[in-house]
């Protein structure tokens, strides 16, 4: 265990774990949101989360190849991706949408690999980036880099989480999405299409995506294949964060971007996706244990 | 006819014409293996999936397990060819077991979506940790020693051996959905609370459920590493994805819950695959993610599911007046 070592010896390398992984955190907790808006409001746990990442990455790869600057790139991957979103409603969603859960997992399975390999061959499986043209900061003597991409994008996070959040606080439709997740049969007497709510909630929940999706491409690579682990680490802070709780959705999530980050470090990058993986059973089998201490079981 | 006679010509039948399978289509004889392969699929993830409501997308994880457990014994134990495959294959389905026993008791206390989810994650993560574990080859995978004999040989071999496995596992499964414990494991699918609380030990059976599935799928992982002499960790032992997927949607195609049901759906879907793959090229797997979401959108009862709801009385159920619903299977 030389890199544990290595972390005592200098704790200022601890220093740049931590503030890489809070800033890649709060991507992770965005997409995160858009999972227990669609698991609070649709009864629905969509495994192509993670797909509509990637896709948001590589609009914001497209539009800046053809020379828009990636920080616009990340309204209009929201825009598109809200388009997106709406139709995938519209045309498969709504037919599983009051099936019971196993059958809407194993659908938007099915669209997470369709869309995959269809963006595998539409876009080749080249690992893209789109270039911010920030430079970085060096900190403690160039020990330290803080990218200041980086550091826009856990802005932009932010800023795209609390946007969100007014929207469903203040406007209209935000309050028909909340009324629907609270009953949807009674909202549905009170004259509230809840049809177009679920195609708004579906529509918000890519839009969200696409927007992490943008500054995923930014600050890192996009590749067709990107999509499972974020899927996977959306779920995780959720059910450790619980549904409709965003104070605790954002701590996780940053909770999850700092502890992959000292995984990465420690266990070596080769085991960084089998400590996602692995950590997902771990949490739900922890869960488990804590409840069914209780005689309960997670629902 | 007595119905007992035309079920043994049947099953006659039916082996007959896999036995001579290989003498009438020797070109095919790789995908002929892996019809058997894909009934195992099938057979094995409805234990839990259709007869006892557990769908597990991490079944894949024992295919794994067996196929590089051989693998280790046929490089390391020193033992000649025959021998080696055939402790190989007797370690590989015994680690199979001893992973879901040890598994069982923490996931199998997950219910519905999360254990769905919690056995996607578990499947990936061992796909991983296989890809980055220097003693069994990490990401460049393992070769299983040449076969001995002529060539041509090794895919009649190995047909016969993926053959055995399924026509094995068939009467197996058939025996015991037919007694208590294909009882308990129904009852554990139509309302967990009230089996345990009629006594039922559900842990106990649900471990059990999952180590059945464990022993076939790691003995023919075990044989399918050999028969295509490639273990690649993400895209043949831990293939999620792929062999992941289609073992569940073989089962729902055909109807999940019975027991013909799978071996038809695993028929037709490797049929309609393997015809993906001839002349859909490239674009193979965009098919399958079609297929995917049209089958479970559109067909989630499967091709036995709606013969039961159309003739409920052929599958053995009274229709009662007024005419009730056909006990419809749901998997909770």
């Amino acid at each position: 265990m030389d890199s544990i070592q290595l972390l005592f010896d200098a704790p200022v390398l601890s220093v740049q774990l931590l503030i890489d992984g809070l800033l890649i955190g709060a991507i992770f907790a965005l997409a995160a949101y858009g999972m227990a808006l669609v698991w609070g409001v649709m009864n629905l746990i969509n495994i192509a989360q993670g797909e509509f990442v990637m896709l948001g990455g590589y609009t914001a790869f497209f539009l800046y190849s053809a020379g828009v600057h990636p920080l616009f790139g990340i309204p209009l991957a929201a825009l598109l991706l809200f388009f997106f979103g709406w139709a995938l409603y519209k045309t498969v969603v709504f037919r599983v949408v009051d099936k019971d859960l196993f059958i809407s997992i194993l659908a938007t399975f099915g669209l997470s690999i369709l869309l995959q390999q269809l963006a595998n061959q539409l876009f080749e499986a080249d690992v893209r980036t789109a270039e911010s043209g920030l430079s970085s900061w060096f900190l403690f003597d160039g020990l330290v880099t803080v990218s200041q991409i980086k550091l826009v994008a856990f802005g932009a996070a932010l800023v795209v989480g609390a946007t969100l959040m007014l929207y469903l606080k203040r406007s209209r439709m935000g309050q028909a999405i909340r009324a629907t997740a609270q009953n949807a049969r009674a909202a549905r007497i009170m004259g509230i299409d809840t049809d177009r709510v679920y195609a708004a909630t579906f529509g918000l929940n890519a839009a969200i995506c696409g927007a992490a999706g943008a500054l995923v491409a930014m600050t890192w690579i996009v590749h067709p294949y990107l999509g499972l682990p974020y899927t996977v680490r959306a779920f995780m802070i959720v059910i450790v964060a619980g549904l409709g709780n965003v104070a605790a959705v954002l701590v996780a999530g940053l909770g999850l971007g700092v502890a992959e980050n000292y995984a990465g470090f420690i266990l070596g990058a080769e085991y960084q996706a089998a400590f996602v993986f692995g950590l997902l059973v771990v949490i739900l089998v922890w869960r488990r244990f804590w409840l069914g201490r209780q005689r309960r079981y997670l629902r | 006819m007595n119905p007992t006679i035309v079920r043994a010509l049947l099953y006659g039948g039916f082996v007959v014409l896999a036995l001579v399978a290989p003498m009438i289509a020797s070109d095919f004889l790789t995908q002929l293996a892996f019809l058997w392969v894909m009934i195992v699929f099938a057979l094995t993830w409805d234990i839990l999936g259709g007869q006892m409501g557990y769908n597990s997308f991490g079944n894949i994880v024992f295919f794994g397990v067996g196929m590089y457990a051989c693998a280790v014994i046929q490089r390391d134990a020193g033992l000649s060819y025959y021998p080696g495959l055939f402790v190989g294959m007797g370690v590989g389905a015994a680690l199979a077991v001893a992973v879901a026993a040890l598994l069982g008791s923490g996931i199998l206390g997950l219910r519905g979506h999360y254990f769905a989810i919690g056995t996607l994650g578990l499947g990936i993560a061992a796909g991983e940790l296989a890809g980055a574990w220097s003693y069994i080859g990490a990401g460049s995978g393992m070769v299983p020693p040449l076969y001995p004999g002529r060539v041509g040989g090794r895919e009649t071999f190995f047909y016969y051996l993926c053959f055995a496995v399924a026509v094995a596992a068939f009467p197996v499964l058939r025996w015991l959905y037919a007694g208590r414990f294909g009882l308990a494991i129904n009852a554990i699918r139509d309302d967990e609370d009230k089996a345990e609380a009629m006594g039922i030990a559900t842990t106990r059976y649900k471990t059990a459920a999952w180590c059945i599935s464990a022993f076939f799928l790691g003995l023919i992982g075990a044989a399918v590493g050999n028969l295509i002499g490639f273990i690649d960790p993400r895209d043949v032992a831990f293939a999620g994805p792929t062999f992941g997927v289609w073992m569940v949607l073989m089962a729902i195609l055909g109807g999940k819950g019975t027991l013909w049901g799978p071996v038809i759906g695993a028929v037709i879907f490797h049929v309609t695959q393997e015809l993906f793959w001839t002349y859909l090229l490239g674009w193979q797997r965009v098919a399958l993610g079609f297929l995917i979401v049209l089958i479970v959108v559109f067909f989630p009862l499967g091709i036995f599911g709606w013969a039961r709801e159309r003739w409920p009385e052929r599958f053995g159920h009274r229709v009662e007046e007024p005419p009730a619903p056909p006990q419809a299977e749901t998997g909770k």
